[in-house]
């Protein structure tokens, strides 16, 4: 049986870039952003990293293939360099790299990096694009927003739950992310909206409008990663530690047989179960401090919510209308912004969540800080469509917690 | 046994552009069109094309049919997707069809509907056994030429063989001549055409009636027997004046459907043939002349089992839309061009070794069962999908395309480019198994869909690659109740 990752790796350093609209910088000077940051919070050398992992999701809009670009735009000492993908949970793929290396012992001290530059295509939204040589030839033609929109017909279908109703709640979500980007002096949105404001947009897909949709930005986010023994011996004190980290990735059953209603997502629920336990955690209504989910839709991430059993099936909507989830709730969930606000850099996106966790834990989130100190954070870096999907869990928290 | 037309059914595209709008918009340059302004014309929608609806008719003429002693599909346009590539043979590929038949194209004049099907009928008289014939057209019409007017898309379908067959053919004529009332060059893509009043007294007054007269000689019968006299003609008064000409009695004249659907090239002596054997009493004898660079003459004759004839073609008429919108019938027709967004740069080229690998899956709709767990799934892998089960290399073949399905899921998108947005697509769900992510098509705009809606799948284009001039079928999905409507 294996043991798990808690309490194996501390997060050294971070940083993240602004995101947004970067018109005038390339993907490498993202990275050179993020990177500097994350150098002097770790208080190493760029010589100690022993190796490095890179995700981007669309590489054919910036970097092109492989880890070279990486290596070149940081000019690594030829250390080992791994370029990963996996839809928008890349990034959270290079963190898992990155920390699996220094839980094996293979390196001491180990990198993530993430970045995306969406907004080289000349229209809004994300690059419209081939899916494969086979799946073009069957695939219906869908956008993201109107994969995910399917959930809201599916969900209300499933809890009678009227559309309207629905539709208000993902207004609140959208609404409460808006007035946590507006405290984050990095994030793509910045201004405050109201429910109504949501409910009128123009419609995206049906039922998501514009304000139910996440910012397509430029950005890069980027982790140092090592053991607890190592980061006490550089002189850091009250560590951040990895407790869980799970992934799981679709299998056909839910874009091919006949048991999924497409209310929810499969993998989130398997990866749930998988990550509280790995990280010992046997209430998450109780013991997650905060949560920054995969809101690339305001329903998205209603109905993540249930699946990571914060809320129970069915009562998403009485959660978020009570809110349970704002900033001053129970739970803050996109205390950030999240993607909505701060944005979604795809490969940067599962880096960026971590990120407002580490700087949440350690208080030094400036306007948005939580009053109460959090112990667990959660992640939740979704990518590919509800019916065939990729998703990647982290709880992070205090050592020993 | 005797040789005839064993199954027949039309299919008519569901939008129908009304003429005034037609007019409307070229009445300042042209008000003669008034004359024509009158009703409706039948409209492919943008991922409709000859070969899609001759499939459409095709499926409704094989529906009580056994498709596995089919030996020839054969099928007559003159717009046919592909100058190279066998259309018939998409047909047959798209009806699942098995690879050991005869497929072969008609085209090149008005007649080539006739032409084909005297030739099936001759075939299977010659031994051939069955043959599907489908005849189909989307003539591509110059706008604000009377041409726009007076055509329409739409195909039919027949099968003809020995057995239980619904009409016998008497006899034939063809009289060859060439004149050119109108033609199209290699170069254009519209049809260049003479005066009206010259094609009338020259051509069809001349030609039509030597052709009817020797029809009539042949088989020993009066012209005052007719029942029925298809003759696809938009202009009016043309069939009636043959018919004195002739000797036929006027009330045997047959609706040309120029008020609801317009003239569909040439198929449309095939389509007005479905017409008059939906409304055939046994006994009747029904004459088809069709005119192009001479004229075919074809005399028919109802049997008994007539009166148990599906009329596919009636409800396909009854399923229409009135459409108003004349520039989307510009835009989808390539008539009118209009910004369609970066979105619509994406590169649609098809690897041709993909697509001949995958094309069980991508035009026969053909997905798997697993012979082990009797799952089935769509699209046919090497792995069963059930959990419990997984195993290997049990999956045979498993047609979905005539499988009814249900609503999961959908939605209505305005992000994805489409040619004609938004774009409904969802999640459908088969009756007995499988699933698919599928594009919806010919909703209409104040449609109310809803979770559990009941779905039927039909042979669309899934993507134009026009920088190639290739173009990808697949199937989508289609709400069950529009298309049974009238039924």
């Amino acid at each position: 049986m294996a043991s798990g990752i808690k309490d194996k790796v501390a997060i050294l350093g971070m940083g993240c870039s602004h995101f947004g609209e970067r018109w005038n910088d390339n993907a490498e000077d993202l990275i050179i952003e993020a990177f500097v940051e994350a150098i002097e919070d770790a208080g190493i050398d760029k010589s100690q990293i022993d190796a490095a992992w890179f995700g981007t999701a669309i590489e054919e809009q910036h970097v092109g293939k492989s880890a070279v670009p990486l290596s070149m735009a940081l000019r690594l000492p030829n250390i080992p360099v791994s370029r990963v993908e996996n839809y928008c949970a890349s990034g959270s793929e290079a963190f898992r790299g990155a920390v699996y290396a220094v839980a094996s012992g293979a390196c001491d001290i180990a990198m993530a990096v993430g970045v995306e530059k969406l907004k080289d295509t000349g229209y809004g939204g994300l690059p419209q694009r081939s899916r494969g040589a086979v799946n073009d030839l069957f695939w219906a033609n869908a956008s993201a927003p109107g994969s995910f929109a399917q959930l809201a017909t599916a969900y209300s279908a499933k809890h009678k739950v009227d559309a309207k109703d629905l539709k208000r709640a993902m207004a609140h979500v959208s609404v409460k992310s808006h007035e946590n980007g507006s405290k984050n002096p990095k994030a793509h949105l910045r201004n405050r909206i109201d429910e109504d404001k949501v409910m009128n947009a123009p419609m995206i897909a049906e039922p998501l409008g514009l304000f139910d949709c996440c910012g397509v930005s430029d950005g890069s986010a980027v982790a140092i990663v090592t053991t607890p023994e190592i980061a006490r011996s550089l002189g850091k004190k009250d560590l951040i530690t990895v407790k869980a980290m799970q992934l799981a990735a679709s299998n056909g059953r839910e874009a091919q047989h006949n048991s999924w209603d497409g209310s929810h997502f499969v993998t989130t629920r398997a990866a749930a179960e998988r990550a509280y336990k790995e990280a010992g955690i046997t209430k998450p209504r109780d013991q997650i401090s905060m949560f920054e989910v995969h809101d690339c839709f305001s329903i998205t991430e209603l109905v993540t919510m249930e699946d990571l059993f914060i809320s129970e099936e069915g009562r998403a909507v009485n959660d978020i209308m009570d809110g349970f989830y704002d900033a001053d709730g129970k739970i803050p969930c996109q205390i950030d912004g999240g993607l909505k606000c701060f944005g979604h850099p795809i490969g940067a996106s599962g880096i960026r969540m971590l990120y407002e966790m580490y700087l949440q834990m350690q208080g030094r989130a400036g306007e948005r800080q939580r009053k109460e100190d959090p112990v667990f954070g959660m992640t939740h870096n979704l990518g590919g469509f509800p019916h065939q999907n990729v998703c990647s869990l982290t709880i992070i928290g205090k050592e020993g917690a | 046994m005797e040789v005839g037309i064993l199954a027949f059914s039309g299919y008519i595209p569901k939008s129908r552009l009304q003429r005034s709008e037609i007019f409307k918009a070229h009445a300042w340059f042209n008000p003669g069109l008034k004359g024509l302004a009158r009703g409706e014309r039948a409209a492919a929608n943008w991922d409709e094309d000859s070969v899609t609806m001759a499939v459409e008719a095709a499926r409704n003429c094989l529906a009580d049919q056994d498709r596995a002693d089919i030996s020839g599909v054969y099928m007559a346009s003159t717009s046919y997707p592909f100058q190279d590539r066998q259309n018939a043979g998409i047909v047959a590929d798209a009806l699942n069809l098995s690879s050991s038949l005869q497929t072969l194209d008609f085209s090149s004049s008005m007649r080539a509907g006739t032409s084909g099907l005297l030739m099936a009928l001759q075939a299977t008289k010659g031994g051939a056994g069955k043959v599907l014939f489908t005849a189909s057209e989307k003539r591509q019409t110059k706008a604000g030429n009377a041409l726009e007017m007076t055509s329409g898309d739409g195909a039919a379908a027949l099968l003809v063989g020995e057995g239980d067959i619904m009409a016998r053919l008497l006899g034939a004529h063809t009289e060859s001549v060439d004149f050119v009332d109108h033609f199209r060059g290699e170069e254009n893509n519209h049809d260049y055409t003479w005066e009206e009043r010259w094609i009338r007294d020259e051509g069809y007054m001349k030609i039509v009636p030597t052709a009817i007269s020797a029809l009539l000689d042949k088989a020993g019968i009066n012209a005052a027997d007719i029942t029925t006299f298809c003759f696809p003609v938009a202009a009016r008064n043309v069939a009636a004046g043959l018919a004195k000409k002739t000797g036929i009695n006027p009330d045997a004249v047959a609706d040309n459907l120029q008020a609801t659907v317009g003239e569909t090239g040439s198929a449309h002596s095939i389509v007005m043939l479905v017409q008059a054997l939906e409304q055939a009493k046994p006994g009747d004898k029904i004459l088809v002349a069709s005119f192009g660079q001479g004229c075919d003459a074809l005399l028919f004759e109802a049997t008994d089992k007539v009166k148990s004839a599906a009329a596919s073609l009636s409800s396909s008429l009854k399923n229409g839309r009135p459409e108003s919108n004349y520039n989307r019938f510009l835009v989808i027709n390539g008539e009118l061009s209009t910004e369609q967004g970066i979105r619509a740069e994406v590169d649609k080229n098809t690897g041709l070794t993909t697509h001949y690998r995958n094309r069980y899956l991508a035009q026969r709709m053909v997905g798997g069962e697993c012979s082990k767990c009797g799952t089935i799934q769509f699209p046919k892998t090497n792995m069963c999908v059930n959990e419990n089960c997984g195993e290997i290399g049990t999956q045979e073949d498993h047609p979905f395309a005539e499988k009814i399905a249900s609503v999961n899921s959908f939605t209505a998108d305005r992000l994805t480019y489409s040619p004609d947005p938004p774009a409904y697509y969802g999640m459908v769900q088969f009756e007995g198994g499988g699933r698919l992510m599928a594009d919806f098509t010919d909703i209409a705009p104040d449609a109310e869909l809803s979770v559990g809606d009941k779905m039927r799948m039909v042979f669309r284009v899934k993507d134009y690659d026009n920088k190639r001039g290739f173009r990808r079928y697949f199937w989508k999905a289609v709400p069950l109740e529009d298309t049974q409507k009238g039924v």
